[in-house]
Parts: C-alpha cells; sequence; structure tokens
C-alpha cells in the first residue's frame, strides 16, 4: 500500500455540503500543486467534519496529525504547502491541529466517530477505525442477546417518533414469517436536518453494519434502504458501499464465515415528503402510492409485503455498531432521564457556526445556538428557532434553557424530533413561517384524510385573511379551531402536527399573526 | 427500437425486483428525461397491473415527469433554513432572470425550475441544485454566473 508510507496525505472533504461551497476546485488546484512541487503527495477524498463554516476544510498530514486549513478556496492553495511538500502553519487559513479544534473536542461523537475521518468507499479505513467489530461481537450473540444490549443502551428511533430501538427488535424477534425485513428510512425528509445524509456519503459502512446486525438480531435476510431522491450522492454511495461490503463477504451469505444471511439494496423515492412517515414508505418500496396505512397492524408485525419488518432511521441503525462494539453501558452512561445517548444535533438556518453536533442529551438549546452555534450568522438577535423540522414548534428566547432531551422538549411544546434546529433573527416574518408549515402540509398531504387535506389549505387562506388585517380576531379564533381539528383528527403527523408551528406562532409571538 | 420497445426492455429488466414498479419509472426517467406517454400502457402490461394502478402511481409522485424538462434542471430550496438566509428573494430573482415560474421550462428549453423542500444542505443555504450538484451559499449574483 503506497498510499499510507506517502509522506503528504491532503484531504479534502468529498460531501455534498462541502462541494457545494467548491471542495471539487480546491482539490483540483491542490493536486496541481503536488504535481508542481513534484513531491509525493495523494489527495484524499475524505468525508466532511460538519463543521460547514469552515468548509472547504483542507487538512494536510503527516504521519498521525493533520493540520487544518478553512474556508480554503482555490486562490489559498498555493500557500498551503512549503515547498518541501510539509503543512504551512504560518498560512492565515491555519487552523491548527484538527483535533485541538474547540468544535469537535467540545463533542462527543460515538455514532459519528468516523465523519471527517476515513474515505467514505474505503473499507480498509472504516475498519482501521473500529468498523465491523460490533458486527463481530455480535455473531458470538445469541438473537436475544443483540436485542437486549440495544434496549440495554437506551437507544431510541432517531426519525422523530423516539420509541425504543430495541422494543422495537424484540417485535420483530418474536414475530412468525416467512420472510423478515430491515427497512432503512433514509427518506430524511424534515427540512433543517442533513445527518442521515452525512452518514450515507461519508461513513456508509456503519448503516450496513447496523443494518446486519439488525437482521441477525432480528431473523431477517433482506434489507431495503429507501433514499431520497434529492440525494443523488447518498444513493451512489451506499450502493457502492454494498458492492465493496458484498465482495468482502460482509453481505450475502455467511457473513464473516457465519451461518447468517443478509442482503442489502438501495430504493429511490420520489419526491414526496409523505414517504418518510413509515407506512407510507412501505407502501412506497411495494411500489404503490405513498398513502399512510391504520395501525394496527404495527409494521414490525405486518409490515413490508405483509412480514415482520424493522422500520428504522438511518442514524438509529448507524448507532447500533458501536453499541454492540463497546458495550450498552458506555452509550447509556451519557445523556440524561429517559434520553440516553447522544442526539446528533443539525444546526441551521441563519447561524455563524452551523454543522454537525454530536452531544449527550441534555445540552440547553442555549449553549448549541450562542456556545457551539455562535449566535446568528447575520450578527443579529434571535428571534425564534425551529426545532424538530418543518412540524416543529418555534421556539421563543424565553424558553432557551430547556435541555434538548426529549420529554424536556416536549413538555414547552417542542420536539426533537430527528436533531434539527433552524435558527431565524429578528428580520423573520414568522406569520409568514406559520404560513409555510400549513402550505407545505396542503402539497405533501397524501390525501387520505379530509383534516389534512382540506384544513391545511383553508389554514392557509385564514392566514391570508388575518394578514391582510380582514376580520382578524374571529379569523385568529377560526384558525386555532382549524388547527385543533387537525391535531385531533389526522391520521399521521404531518396533518397531526403541521399546525404545531402555527399554534406556536399564535401562543408565544401574537403580534406576529 | 422504438421507445416503446424500449420501455419494455428496461421493465422486463427489472419485473423479477420486489416492488419493480418504482424502479421501473426511475429507469424510464432515467433513459428519456420524462416518462413519454407510452410508459403507462408498457409498464402495466409488463408488470400485469392496471392503467389506473401505474398511472396513479405516476401522479403522485413530484419527481415523475410526463414532459421532457430543460436541459439543466434548477431547484431551489424552499425550506426554512434556506428561508431564514433570503431564499424567498433569491427565488424572486431567479424567476425573474429565467423569466418563468416554478413547474416551468424557458421556451428555449435551456432551464427548468422546480421548488424543493430541502436539499440536506442547511448549515450552508441558501441551497439551490443545479442537475445532481448541490450549489451553498448561493446569491443573485452567483446563480447568474452559474447560468450565464
Ligand atoms: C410525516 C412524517 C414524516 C416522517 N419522515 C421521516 C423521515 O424522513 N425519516 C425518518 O427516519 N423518519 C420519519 N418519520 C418517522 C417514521 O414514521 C418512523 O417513526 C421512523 O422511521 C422509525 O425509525 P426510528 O425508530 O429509528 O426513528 C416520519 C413520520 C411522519 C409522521
Ligand atoms: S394526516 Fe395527511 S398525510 Fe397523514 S394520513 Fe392523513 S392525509 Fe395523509
Ligand atoms: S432547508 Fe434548504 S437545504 Fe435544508
Amino acid at each position: 500500500m503506497p498510499s499510507s508510507i506517502s509522506p503528504v496525505c491532503i484531504y479534502v472533504p468529498s460531501d455534498t455540503g462541502a462541494r457545494s461551497l467548491g471542495a471539487d476546485a480546491v482539490a483540483a488546484a491542490l493536486a496541481a500543486l503536488v504535481g508542481r512541487l513534484g513531491i509525493d503527495g495523494e489527495i484524499r477524498r475524505n468525508g466532511t467534519r460538519g463543521l460547514y463554516w469552515l468548509e472547504p476544510l483542507v487538512e494536510i498530514g503527516t504521519g498521525s496529525a493533520r493540520v487544518a486549513y478553512g474556508p480554503v478556496t482555490p486562490k489559498d492553495v498555493a500557500g498551503l504547502l512549503n515547498p518541501d511538500g510539509s503543512a504551512n502553519r504560518k498560512h492565515p487559513r491555519c487552523l491548527g491541529n484538527v483535533d485541538d479544534l474547540e468544535a469537535l473536542r467540545l463533542q462527543n461523537r460515538l455514532t459519528f466517530e468516523r465523519l471527517g475521518v476515513t474515505r467514505p468507499g474505503s473499507l480498509s479505513d472504516y475498519r482501521a477505525h473500529g468498523g465491523y467489530v460490533g458486527l463481530q461481537n455480535a455473531l458470538a450473540l445469541s438473537p436475544q442477546d443483540i436485542v437486549e444490549a440495544v434496549t440495554q443502551s437506551g437507544l431510541r428511533g432517531r426519525g422523530g417518533a423516539a420509541f425504543p430501538t430495541g422494543v422495537k427488535w424484540r417485535t420483530v424477534l418474536e414475530a412468525q414469517g416467512r420472510q423478515k425485513y430491515v427497512v432503512c428510512n433514509a427518506d430524511e425528509g424534515d427540512s433543517g436536518t442533513f445527518a442521515d445524509r452525512l452518514v450515507m456519503e461519508c461513513d456508509p459502512f456503519a448503516l450496513l453494519e447496523g443494518m446486519t446486525i439488525a437482521g441477525i438480531a432480528t431473523g431477517a435476510t433482506k434489507g431495503f434502504v429507501y433514499i431520497r431522491a434529492e440525494y443523488p450522492q447518498s444513493i451512489a454511495n451506499v450502493a457502492e458501499a454494498i458492492d465493496t461490503a458484498t465482495d468482502a463477504g460482509l453481505l450475502g451469505d455467511d457473513i464473516l464465515g457465519s451461518a447468517h444471511s443478509f442482503r442489502v439494496e438501495v430504493r429511490e423515492g420520489a419526491g414526496a415528503y409523505i414517504c418518510g412517515e413509515e407506512t407510507s414508505l412501505l407502501e412506497s418500496l411495494e411500489g404503490k402510492r405513498g398513502t399512510v396505512r391504520f395501525r394496527p397492524p404495527l409494521p414490525a408485525v405486518k409490515g413490508l409485503f405483509g412480514q415482520p419488518t424493522v422500520v428504522n432511521n438511518v442514524i438509529s441503525l448507524a448507532t447500533v455498531p458501536i453499541v454492540l462494539r463497546e458495550g450498552a453501558e458506555h452509550y447509556r452512561d451519557c445523556g440524561v432521564g429517559r434520553s440516553r445517548g447522544t442526539l446528533t444535533i443539525q444546526l441551521g438556518g441563519n447561524v455563524a457556526r452551523g454543522g454537525l453536533y454530536e452531544m449527550d442529551f441534555g445540552i440547553s438549546l442555549r449553549e448549541v445556538l450562542y456556545d457551539l452555534g455562535g449566535g446568528t450568522a447575520s450578527g443579529r438577535p434571535i428571534r425564534a428557532v425551529q426545532a424538530g423540522g418543518p412540524l416543529g414548534a418555534l421556539i421563543p428566547p424565553k424558553h432557551f434553557d430547556t435541555p434538548l432531551d426529549y420529554e424536556a422538549m416536549q413538555a414547552i411544546g417542542g420536539m426533537v424530533g430527528h436533531g434539527g434546529l433552524v435558527v431565524f433573527d429578528d428580520t423573520v416574518d414568522l406569520g409568514a413561517l406559520a404560513r409555510f408549515s400549513l402550505e407545505f402540509c396542503a402539497i405533501e398531504s397524501c390525501g387520505k384524510c379530509t383534516p389534512c387535506r382540506i384544513g391545511a389549505v383553508r389554514g392557509t387562506e385564514v392566514i391570508d385573511r388575518i394578514r391582510a388585517g380582514v376580520d382578524p380576531d374571529a379569523n385568529r379564533a377560526l384558525l386555532n379551531d382549524l388547527c385543533d381539528t387537525m391535531i385531533e383528527g389526522s391520521l399521521c403527523g404531518l396533518g397531526g402536527m403541521a399546525p404545531l408551528p402555527v399554534k406556536s406562532v399564535l401562543t408565544h409571538f401574537p403580534e406576529e399573526l | 427500437m422504438t421507445r416503446e420497445a424500449t420501455i419494455r426492455e428496461l421493465a422486463n429488466g427489472l419485473a423479477d425486483w420486489d416492488g419493480p414498479l418504482l424502479p421501473i419509472l426511475h429507469a424510464v426517467q432515467q433513459e428519456f428525461g420524462f416518462l413519454p406517454p407510452e410508459t403507462t400502457a408498457t409498464v402495466a402490461d409488463v408488470l400485469n397491473l392496471s392503467l389506473a394502478d401505474v398511472h396513479g402511481v405516476i401522479t403522485f409522485y413530484d419527481y415523475f415527469r410526463t414532459k421532457p424538462p430543460g436541459r439543466q434542471q434548477i431547484r431551489v430550496c424552499r425550506s426554512e433554513a434556506c428561508q431564514a438566509l433570503g431564499s424567498e428573494r433569491l427565488a424572486e430573482h431567479i424567476q425573474a432572470r429565467l423569466n418563468i415560474g416554478f413547474h416551468q421550462t424557458t421556451p428555449d428549453g435551456r432551464f427548468s425550475l422546480e421548488p424543493v423542500y430541502c436539499l440536506g444542505n442547511c448549515a450552508c443555504s441558501p441551497a439551490i441544485m443545479i442537475d445532481s450538484d448541490v450549489h451553498g451559499r448561493m446569491t443573485p449574483e452567483r446563480f447568474d454566473a452559474l447560468v450565464d
């Protein structure tokens, strides 16, 4: 392996986010520079560290240390290397050793332990950084013991509903069926979220390892990753990882020499937000319109093609390997109350330091917004934060001391959801945002229930009237009633929660609507 | 080969997959850039489904198009994180610049414009996507440079 002994390794992130800020041009400029200097150097396209205000973030590695530079433009590139190929630590963009960056030191990266460290397509990188040890350990356990370990870890579904993952797995393990399935929900439709994308683009083997463990634990031999169409690079990277893992005997028959079989296929979504709801997703996988199913039966009992099915979010599944590798206590010992382990916070919108922050549950909104995020990007005061995606409440500053913890957020009418936080400064039009949540619901409704399908459209009309000053008090009362009808009369969370942003504006920001 | 024959061949190639309908529609759209009128009947025939079943699926999903798109497809994120950094103003600029609205294609067939609800690039807002490339921290000036 000449690459590992090459004196200069230059790392340039390859994920959609870094590329959206020009990482490819930076990588090309670096390759040209290496050629011009005639040094022995290699450009490695690793994943992003998730610190997007520093992207494109270049790292120059000699030995084990990596020196970071960011944000780097092609014009900066010429000065990054000294003529002998060593890292120029005097460059104005130099940030010091990457491991010393405060934004990384403050985090507890468990699910994302390899984020930005390894190359997404490299199985050897993955294995060199703890990969597939969890699967190896799982193979030495009974299915019941694997389920028990996941239960003991306290891991709850990260897709939004926060249902205990081990409990779901036990239901599937105990269910009878001729063919059980593991379905990974990689629809990541919630705006303000990108943690699933980061796993798939930067560390796809972690997802495959987690799915394989889920299969062995529940007796499922077939898995699907349902990825939204808006994520072409995730689709490509997961598909490539499946091929690589299959060639290496990590998927297919006799996994790692055991008697277990597990296969995975990628399926592409087609632009429907509702297909993130698990029963709608299953309909879509079966080749139907993505309408929501009545429950019971639960998917764990009667899911894909009527068979017992584990449906889990990407982050839930990608967290399983480290639980099996380090033990349930290692994970459970982080966090607070009934929210154990870490939350993979995605901080976006009008924020100075947006990106991925994996933190123990219990950190307060204020700490995330100010200590980690550095306040707004505009430098203006924060007016509101939307937590948990497009169906989450708009939270006013008076609640910023709330800890990020499923129950504590619920207590203030908010939700953790998939861990997205979107920041708005004081120029935001909250009435328009309230209207948008109903407009979005109207666009994305699957059409099965009237309160959602019709109510959302009516709701936008009522908001328009309020905003136009037409009989505002009566219309506000009407809007409130309409929201309650949607909340009570909808089959799923789209119609049931889209009114929450509206109600939060009516409650916390009455002057705005 | 006729269009119908191509569609049939694509459908036959995927017919034994679990839940083959969406993969087939994706393959047809990949081939032609949209779903030609022959798609519904041909795919229904291969999969032994009713026309209504296939039509119902095609119309349910925004991503499937029954008309050819522009040579470049521009998707503008309209979700909250991008709104927080001015995506609505950007969207107005883009519509004015291309002289079309959302869901439309320029008369010269160069561009079509679609809304998208989050590209997963919410820490680099506002975000747009041109074909399969995402561009972050988009401004009107940078947009003009990209399409010139
Ligand atoms: C309208 C709606 C949209 C949803 N979208 C997603 C999504 O994009 N990704 C996801 O993982 N879960 C989503 N969910 C939650 C899923 O229904 C389900 O709870 C989850 O996939 C279970 O996996 P977990 O237990 O690992 O979280 C959505 C739910 C609703 C009601
Ligand atoms: S609430 Fe809306 S999206 Fe959910 S099942 Fe009813 S109509 Fe469909
Ligand atoms: S909200 Fe625009 S990319 Fe996520």
